[in-house]
């Protein structure tokens, strides 16, 4: 059975939600075995979450003279050591900001193709499809190299629940040197958000939310269906809310189950960040704005009115 | 200092993309422009240059001979000259497209910073800066959005979740690929795009660098649009009304 290895994201000692999306999608038909990697101290409780979705192993991944995290380059580098010593055929990570840049370096260092940012994988035909041009098209790719380096979309594939037997195990690479780049520091986001591209849910504003506090009104909604909060780019330019906030072209590409857009037009280059959910919710008060042409419900409405009384029935939802 | 910023040929992410025959694109009256992201890369290339009183910024372009009216637009905004590695391919591989920008580099000269843009915009890859900065066995960071270059050290930082940021440190010469943030491009006077015409592209054939494109990748197998939806499904009544039929209705579809 070909073997698949898997780096997994994992946040004070727990795996992220996310990453089950992509055990399912290493898994391909069954037809794959797959090996967990886990760069913190947490094999024994990151096996025991993800054998319930079929990862049958979970490996401590480490380099023997210090700390994998102290950089990116270690942790590519361990993995291009893994892929050797697991006689792995795949080799998949999450397409997050850590994830995108330890496969950027693990692909250089092997001198292999990676496809970065897939949606879905098919083992048996040999390819992959991703975004092209800014998520206007989609590109069908063929898989190439003895050993295939892909990326997945954050939600892109949906978990698939599959119980298997777990082992865990360490692997320590025999790296001694230093990486060329290191960590100095983690400045911590000062709100605590919910990254975008993890959530299962968005609730966006756009320019017309007007002031940075009025985010709030956004925020409370969030909080009672466990949404993150976006912007549109014009409220971004306008010092409304942070570019981490940022959906679209240049800012986030996101692929939650659902994402409702508070006072959006609708641009293309918003719509580039946003158009793989999979519902798509518009309140605009304009009944012919472009958004309501390619989204899937709408409201016709001012959102300030609208929004507090969908925080308020979801709310009465919720307690029912 | 000797800067050299990667600079690609990219469809304007505005234009609509019309799909021709299986795995190609139509790019008669498509307009192209420098790869929105790489805009910060030279911006920030043209800032250091100027700080540092002295050197030049040079753009390394591979692609289509068209690709010098971009170069063109990439100059104006204050790189010195340019250099064009001629290909038709328009879906050059990335590893074939690294190995060619640093051919082309290193033939010109030794570079004390290379920039490049966080991801090509029409295929997406996210890997060129990786690939370019292990040719030349240089650090890298990518998807920078503040950097600071003093003593031969370069911090740099970008945002890794949730507004969480990552500082990264390393020695240059480095590989720093930009992203929004890193600075505000600036917007080329109509004398900086006089000066830019006579401002000198050296033109390549892979050949001439050594470089081998091979014929067997010729980019995806099948190139489809991304469905639009057909239009909203409008919620009815007032305000309450209309959130409580969109709220049932995700309920019975299982979104909620
Ligand atoms: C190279 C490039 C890159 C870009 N990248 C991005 C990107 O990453 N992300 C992005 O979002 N944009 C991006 N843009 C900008 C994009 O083209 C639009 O300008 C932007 O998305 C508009 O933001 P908006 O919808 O919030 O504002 P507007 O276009 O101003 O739309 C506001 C909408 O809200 C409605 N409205 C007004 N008041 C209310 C109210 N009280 N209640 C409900 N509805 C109301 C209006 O009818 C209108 O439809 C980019 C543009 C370029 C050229
Ligand atoms: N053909 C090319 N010519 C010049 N620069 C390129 C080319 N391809 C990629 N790059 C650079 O590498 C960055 C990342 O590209 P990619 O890995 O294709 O997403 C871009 O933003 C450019 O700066």
């Amino acid at each position: 059975m070909p073997k698949t290895g898997v780096l997994i994201e994992t946040e004070n000692g727990a795996v992220k939600n996310i990453n089950y999306g992509l055990i399912t999608a290493a898994l391909g038909n069954r037809e794959n075995e797959v090996v967990a990697f886990v760069t913190q101290d947490c094999a024994a409780k990151a096996a025991e979450e993800l054998s319930a979705y079929g990862a049958s192993r979970v490996v401590r991944l480490g380099v023997a003279g210090g700390d994998i995290n102290s950089s990116p380059d270690l942790c590519a580098k361990a993995l291009a050591a893994a892929i050797e010593e697991f006689d792995l055929k795949y080799m998949a990570g999450l397409a997050t900001a850590p994830g995108r840049d330890v496969f950027g370096r693990l692909c250089a260092i092997l001198d292999a193709p990676y496809v970065s940012d897939i949606q879905s994988i098919d083992y048996g035909a040999g390819t992959a499809v991703k975004s092209h041009f800014s998520g206007k098209t989609m590109a069908t790719v063929k898989l190439e190299g003895s050993v295939v380096l892909f990326t997945l979309r954050p939600n892109a594939v949906d978990p698939v629940e599959n119980r298997v037997d777990s082992e865990t195990a360490e692997f320590t690479a025999d790296i001694s040197e230093g990486g060329k780049v290191t960590v100095k520091e983690i400045k911590a986001s000062q709100q605590g958000r919910m990254e975008l591209t993890e959530a299962p849910v968005i609730i966006t504003g756009g320019r017309p939310i007007g002031a940075p506090e009025n985010y709030k009104m956004l925020e409370e909604c969030a909080e009672v269906i466990g949404a993150a909060v976006g912007a549109s780019r014009a409220s971004v330019d306008a010092g409304f809310a942070p570019h981490s906030m940022q959906v679209g072209q240049t800012g986030k590409t996101v692929s939650p189950n659902l994402y409702i857009a508070c006072g959006v037009s609708g641009a293309v280059q918003h719509f580039a960040g946003m158009k793989t959910s999979k519902v798509i919710v518009a309140i605009n008060n304009d009944k012919d704005a472009p958004i309501f042409e390619k989204c899937d419900y709408g409201i016709v409405g001012d959102m300030f009115e609208v929004v507090p009384v969908l925080t308020e029935v979801l709310r009465e939802f919720k307690d029912k | 200092m000797q800067v050299y910023v990667c600079v690609k040929h990219v469809p304007d992410t505005a234009a609509n993309i019309k799909i021709k025959g299986e795995n190609d694109y139509d790019t008669t009256g498509l307009k192209f422009v420098v790869n929105p992201y790489d805009e910060y890369g030279l911006e920030e290339a043209v800032r250091l240059v100027e700080k540092a009183g002295k050197g030049e910024v040079v753009i390394v372009t591979v692609g289509p001979a068209q690709a010098a009216t971009t170069m063109r637009s990439a100059l104006a905004m204050g790189a010195t000259r340019g250099i064009l590695v001629k290909t038709d391919d328009k879906f050059l591989d990335s590893r074939t497209a690294s190995k060619a920008l640093k051919a082309a580099i290193e033939n010109d000269g030794a570079p004390d910073m290379i920039f490049t843009g966080k991801t090509s915009v029409d295929t997406e890859g996210s890997q060129v800066p990786y690939r370019v900065a292990k040719a030349f066995d240089f650090p890298v960071a990518n998807e920078i959005s503040a950097l600071e270059v003093k003593n031969e050290t370069a911090t740099a930082e970008r945002e890794i979740g949730g507004g969480a940021r990552e500082v990264l440190e390393m020695s240059t010469p480095c590989v720093i690929g930009a992203t929004k943030g890193l600075n505000e491009p600036r917007y080329p006077k109509f004398p900086d795009i006089m000066k830019a015409k006579k401002k000198e592209i050296k033109e390549f054939e892979p050949g001439d660098l050594g470089v081998d494109i091979p014929a067997s990748n010729k980019g995806p197998l099948k190139l489809e649009p991304v469905p639009e939806r057909s239009g909203a499904k409008m919620m009815q009544g007032n305000v309450r009304e209309s959130v409580e039929e969109l709220v049932q209705t995700l309920k019975d579809n299982k979104i909620l």
